[in-house]
């Protein structure tokens, strides 16, 4: 009929490609149209969106860099001679992921090729509910029917455009794992995890590193977890400049920059130099362009974020959102093709399987790494009560930190489980190396609704970290010092 | 005199006796150690403590150290090109740490009040055992209740040379100089273990196979293990099954040893130089030589092991036995330790809680690290039949060895469910980097019932290796391919 695709997906992220490429394997004509919009610094990439390309895999390849950088130091202690000095050279580590990286949009258009997934790599807005104007680079138009759309444009860092010299001097996550040449000394000013994270491998590979908090950090997460991975940042060698805002950003003649900021505890004015300021503010949902109020998507007037149903399904029938630019979802990768793939197999495979979007697990991948899954202990509580909730926690060593002489002050777990009966588990919070490892497959017990005593059945593997989690018995509320002793 | 005698003071010794003295019993418990036929010896703990688990793990994770520092040159890292391990400096790290822990148990023994004898055990009448120390100090005393927990010491070959020449597990963690060019004996995990960690330290490693590799274990991820370590620089020489002698060339630290064996093959005599003999076949339970024919306790003959009930007990109401010496158990730590803490509470706290057998984790601690609880496939299909089975695999590629570009499509996950029960997860299997830390949830999540069903539901935690659990589609029996491209 009039509509020439069955299914136009606006945005080839994770979401977006997950949901294409399921509904091509109904048979279904689909196309993608997938545009980036370079950064004010410049910087732009290809197919794959944020996690590909300026999320996820760079940042987790970057993070490996550092840790590397730690591996060093360990193996001298198990007997590896290293000779002096050891050094990071910015170039050799952004190019090989730089090049991962490509090799990855690659493998995206070959994937569309194969599964005939047509993709235009053009700017799309609506026209009406089942028309798109897509643009080039160059300026061409096309216009694109569909009877369904789904919109799965993400969205990008924001800018505090408030504070005189951000917007000009100031890069963000979308351009740090671009960058040719070291950043340097650094200042993040940040609100999120993602700065945490870069703030971490900058320092892991040997930057000078500076990171700003207005508040608190990793607001939304366990607050005392947030605050043992910031800790150990500290002991890691981040700089913090904990409540203070910075109030302008300058260029000197040198090229550096003069950061000058408020601090308010001591009601203060400071300033420093620094070569780079990497702002990590927040995202914004990637909507603007879309021409949503033509076609009446409503979205959530605060966040700009599109407000979707349980079916993925936005307020204007046959358009549907995904990933992170949809409201009250949380922004992970995993989850953005979990609800893609379902969303088609909805649509054109006869399924009524809705995304459940409870018990996600995550991960924050600090120099300590910091994962996760279920309530918060301040959320357990708020819920159901100081009284009716049991938090098990201890304080544990990795078996390689002893030789290695390594700090494993904040290296630490909790279980928080309702109190009352068979004690289900409502969350697990775990510190350590390797904590996205440790964590996914708890995830999968706390699916199973597993309960305090079903893991204190299962025996632990020996030896390793997580096994700690088979064998946590010390309640915070009996005050007993919870760390592990011995073998 | 005492409540409990317990003979034995490894993971599952001291584990009992320290529950038992918690409810204010008096515990004795007895540990020797009769030193191997080349003389080494060591502390309180056991086997895992001082010749097994922990020093196997610190040793794997120098290995592991040494692949790092050639991957961290691809991110970015620079140090001199020449980068050579001093064996004495690793061994020396490790038995200060194991020295630590020898200490802290006497410490927590005497902590709890358990009286500690480092003497040699055996019964001489009911109720009664004789204790020598090393100096030939001879002590007696009775107790109401008594666990034998004396575990189990390398089996050797039977053959000229193999006790004056040769070493075992029991030697290599403390041995003083660095082994050179090795031998191993055996296809078991220790074997296997050993000979990954001591090619990862840069020696020449030759392993020698009777038949097949990790009997017992899942035979597609034993031949994979052995496969990777082939292409890392071990060599195997398989069916090889008589051997000769060992002779010794020349004295040294190490010396020069020159090995004799026949093929089963042929006729073709089988002649090579080393400077170690490791011998890797096996453990025989210390059994033998404890006084238990003088009470009545029986054991299986053919492998000197222990017959108990679901509780523990021999076929003597009052002697318990748990650890490797258990007739048909997992010869596990936390298994040990398992066993001991519960039976502890069912003899004086009043538990009537068994020991969980089922669904166990392992790891194995070869180069490529190999996870695993539930059933082996050749044994799911034995049990089940084929048709009543799904098997689910995939290949993966870790984040972290994109960048140095190793082993692709080399990791491998496998579950297998049983089709009649809910498509319920019955056998995990993962090989790959932190396949324990992996394992552990999973684990957790079988003994809560995980079904394919929530598996699929689960959401990953991106990017981990855990996730490709999560996302699982291709079957063995639809015969698609596994092999990865891309993302």
């Amino acid at each position: 009929g009039k509509n020439e695709y069955d299914l136009l997906v606006i945005g080839g992220g994770s979401g977006g490609l997950a949901c294409a490429k399921e509904a091509a394997q109904f048979g279904r004509k689909v196309a993608v149209l997938d545009y980036v919009e370079p950064s004010p610094q410049g910087t732009k990439w290809g197919l794959g969106g944020t996690c590909v390309n300026v999320g996820c895999i760079p940042k987790k390849l970057m993070h490996q860099a550092a840790l590397l950088g730690s591996a060093l130091k360990d193996a001298q202690h198990y007997g590896w001679n290293i000779a002096q000095p050891v050094h990071h050279t910015w170039p050799v580590m952004a190019q090989a992921v730089q090049n991962y990286v490509k090799s990855l949009n690659w493998g995206h258009r070959v994937q569309l090729q194969d599964k005939k997934v047509k993709y235009f790599n053009m700017k799309g807005s609506f026209s009406d509910p089942y028309t798109i104007r897509g643009l080039t680079k160059a300026g061409k138009e096309t216009i694109v029917t569909a009877e369904n759309i789904v919109i799965a444009t993400g969205g990008r860092p924001k800018y505090p455009t408030h504070i005189a010299g951000a917007l000009e001097y100031g890069i963000t996550s979308d351009d740090l794992f671009w960058l040719k040449e070291s950043p340097g000394k650094t200042l993040t000013p940040f609100v999120f995890n993602v700065s945490l994270e870069c703030a971490g491998f900058l320092t892991g590979i040997g930057l000078d590193t500076t990171v700003m908090v207005r508040s608190i950090p990793l607001r939304g997460f366990d607050q005392q977890m947030a605050s043992l991975v910031t800790e150990h940042m500290e002991s890691y060698g981040t700089k913090f400049l904990k409540r203070c805002f910075p109030t302008k950003v300058e260029k000197l003649e040198s090229k550096r920059l003069q950061v000058t900021w408020k601090n308010t505890d001591l009601g203060t004015e400071e300033t420093d130099f620094f070569d780079t300021v990497m702002w990590a503010v927040g995202r914004a949902p990637d909507t603007e362009t879309l021409n949503l109020e033509a076609v009446g998507v409503k979205t959530n007037s605060e966040t700009g974020k599109i407000i979707v149903d349980a079916s993925e399904a936005t307020s204007v029938p046959h358009i549907y959102a995904v990933g992170d630019l949809t409201e009250g979802r949380p922004e992970l990768t995993p989850t953005a093709i979990a609800a893609g793939k379902l969303l088609a197999q909805r649509l054109f495979g006869q399924s009524s399987e809705l995304m459940d979007y409870d018990n996600v697990p995550t991960t924050v991948f600090t120099p300590l790494e910091y994962g996760c899954v279920g309530l918060s202990e301040e959320a357990a509580v708020q819920c159901y009560g100081l009284d009716n909730i049991e938090v098990y926690h201890a304080y544990y060593k990795p078996l390689e930190f002893t030789v290695a002489k390594r700090d494993a002050t904040q290296c630490y777990m909790k279980m928080v489980c309702l109190r009352e009966r068979e004690q289900r588990i409502l969350g697990l919070h775990f510190i350590g190396p390797n904590a996205g490892e440790v964590i996914q497959g708890f995830a999968l017990g706390i699916k199973c609704g597993a309960t305090y005593p079903q893991l204190k059945k299962t025996i632990g593997i020996h030896p390793t970290c997580a096994e700690e989690i088979t064998k946590l018995h010390i309640t915070k509320r009996s005050g007993l010092d919870a760390t592990v002793t011995g073998c | 005199d005492y409540d409990l005698i317990i003979i034995g003071g490894g993971s599952g010794g001291l584990a009992c006796s320290k529950e038992a003295a918690a409810f204010g019993k008096k515990v004795m418990v007895l540990d020797y150690v009769v030193p191997t036929p080349l003389g080494t010896s060591w502390g309180l703990g056991g086997t895992c403590v001082n010749v097994g688990c922990i020093p196997k793990k610190l040793m794997h994770q120098a290995a592991l150290l040494g692949q790092a520092l050639q991957d961290s040159r691809k991110y970015g890292w620079q140090y001199e090109e020449q980068v050579k391990h001093n064996w004495e400096i690793m061994v020396e790290a490790i038995q200060n740490y194991i020295g630590s822990l020898n200490w802290g148990y006497r410490v927590s023994l005497r902590e709890k009040s358990v009286t500690y004898l480092n003497s040699y055990g055996e019964f001489i009448e009911p109720h009664k055992i004789k204790a020598t120390n090393r100096k030939g100090q001879v002590t007696y005393h009775t107790a109401e209740t008594f666990v034998l927990a004396t575990g189990e010491r390398p089996r050797y070959l039977g053959i000229p040379g193999d006790k004056e020449y040769c070493i075992t597990s029991d030697d290599l963690f403390s041995l003083p100089y660095c082994p050179g060019k090795t031998l191993v004996v055996g296809a078991s995990y220790v074997a296997l273990e050993c000979a990954g960690f001591l090619a990862g330290l840069g020696l020449d490693v030759t392993v020698m196979v009777r038949s097949i590799l990790l009997r017992g274990f899942d035979q597609e991820m034993a031949e994979k293990i052995g496969a990777h370590m082939e292409t890392h620089g071990v060599k195997f020489i398989r069916n090889l099954q008589i051997f000769i002698q060992v002779e010794q060339l020349e004295e040294g630290m190490p010396g020069r040893l020159k090995v004799t064996a026949k093929s089963t093959e042929g006729p073709e005599i089988f002649e090579e130089e080393y400077n170690t003999v490791l011998i890797a076949i096996g453990r025989d339970a210390c059994t033998r030589n404890i006084g238990l024919e003088t009470i009545g306790v029986k054991i299986n003959e053919k492998n000197g092991k222990v017959p108990v009930n679901d509780e523990e007990q021999t076929n003597v109401p009052y002697v318990y036995a748990i650890g490797d010496i258990l007739d048909g158990k997992l010869e596990l730590t936390p298994v040990a330790i398992q066993a001991g803490k519960l039976l502890a509470r069912r003899l004086y706290g009043g538990s009537s809680t068994k020991c969980d057998y089922i669904n166990v984790p392992t790891t194995v601690f070869t180069p490529l690290e190999y996870g695993s609880c539930g059933f082996a496939e050749e044994r799911a299909i034995e049990e089940y039949g084929k048709q009543n089975l799904e098997v689910y695999h995939s290949l993966f590629w870790p984040l972290e060895w994109t960048v140095p570009g190793r082993d692709n499509n080399t990791c491998y996950a496998k579950i297998i469910c049983s089709k009649h029960d809910n498509n319920r997860v019955i056998g995990f299997h993962v090989l790959g980097p932190n396949a324990g830390e992996v394992t552990q949830g999973f684990a957790a999540a079988i003994k809560c019932g995980l079904t394919k069903e929530l598996l699929d539901e689960t959401i990953g935690i991106h990017p981990t290796c855990g996730e490709v659990f999560t996302t699982m589609d291709i079957t063995k029996s639809s015969g698609q391919d596994i092999t990865q491209r891309g993302c």
